[in-house]
């Protein structure tokens, strides 16, 4: 798993997976964001040889770009995929403990997160936060939907929605 | 009766349009069949369409009811369906038969009407709502050689429900 993070600008994805590319790697899945100013990189890369010639293929291309670049061997396969059956959507004027609190009543309430992003927009002066969450409810929605009604007194806005996917 | 093979993407057999069906015979009751018996082989299948199974007809198999939940007219068998009336759009997950392990994110119509003929050739109307409504336009989409990776819209950025708005 390659982490690779570091001042956003122009071009990054390309230079990085052409160097990859050329160094041999087969991406896999993969999750590549702007937060806040940097650009943020997660890759699976299939590579034969060992963590550190994989280094050596990435070190020049991530030096040049300035990006922090972390490796780790993993245990990982493609082809794993858990699918999730429920949405949740969750806003509030912003402030700190936010996300400990939805996420800490939701994980009691049996709900295994897969997918989490979330944003601040709004004003300078009155940030709104905004999390939208895709997870796998294991002992029902019943449970996380009274765990989120607990929400609405904390001045946090949530909803759910079933994702029922068609098989077909 | 017999489970036949689906075709599985990138086989671009997939991405070609199917050609109308003529003879209602025997050979293709059989084939009905044959290819609903391959939609029940698939755990928590609801639809199935002929190009799936590399015979480019236009037939396509939709069948809901197995969920109450879902509004629904029970065992659907659409030869030559054309969707004459939408209305509403909603995003909704599906995954396909033949897409394994990928699902993502397609707007679809709410409700539609279609008209399509039965196994026998009879012109049938039906009208759909919501999952079946969804299950009939993913699969009438592969007769036209379209899967539901050609209409994928972003996981990620909605916002609420628009029924949320009316608490």
């Amino acid at each position: 798993m390659l982490t690779l993070v570091g001042e956003d600008r122009a071009g990054i994805v390309a230079k990085l997976t052409h160097a990859l590319y050329e160094g041999g790697c087969n991406l896999g899945e993969a999750s590549m964001m702007r937060l806040g100013g940097n650009f943020t990189m997660m890759l699976m890369v299939g590579f034969s040889g060992k963590v550190k010639a994989l280094k050596e293929v990435v070190n020049p291309v991530s030096e040049s770009l300035g990006l922090h670049l972390h490796v780790d061997e993993i245990k990982a396969a493609l082809h794993t995929h858990l699918d999730p059956d429920v949405r949740i959507s969750v806003y509030g004027a912003d402030r700190p403990g936010i996300v400990s609190e939805v996420t800490g009543a939701l994980a009691e309430s049996g709900l295994h997160i897969l997918d989490l992003e979330s944003d601040v927009g709004g004003s300078v002066e009155s940030p709104i936060y905004i999390m939208h969450i895709e997870g796998h409810a294991a002992e029902g929605v019943g449970s996380l939907r009274a765990a989120l009604s607990l929400m609405k007194d904390r001045g946090i806005e949530t909803s759910l929605e079933e994702i029922d996917t068609l098989l077909g | 009766m017999a489970i036949l093979d689906i075709l599985l993407f990138p086989d671009l057999a997939l991405k070609q349009a199917s050609e109308t069906v003529t003879d209602f015979d025997e050979e293709f009751q059989k084939f009905v069949a044959d290819l609903d018996e391959t939609r029940l082989h698939a755990p928590g299948c609801v639809g199935i369409a002929a190009p799936q199974v590399g015979r480019f007809q236009r037939v396509a198999l939709v069948d809901v009811s197995a969920n109450p939940k879902h509004k629904n007219n029970g065992y659907l068998v659409l030869v030559n369906p054309e969707i004459i009336e939408w209305e509403g759009y909603k995003k909704g997950r599906e995954g396909c038969l033949s897409v394994p392990d990928y699902t993502g994110n397609v707007m679809r119509a709410t409700s539609i009407v279609v008209e399509a003929q039965d196994a026998k050739g009879t012109l049938q109307r039906y009208e759909c709502e919501g999952f079946e409504a969804r299950a009939v336009q993913h699969e009438i989409d592969h007769l036209d050689g379209l899967l539901f990776l050609d209409r994928l819209v972003s996981r990620r950025n909605d916002l609420f429900e628009r029924k949320n708005y009316k608490k």
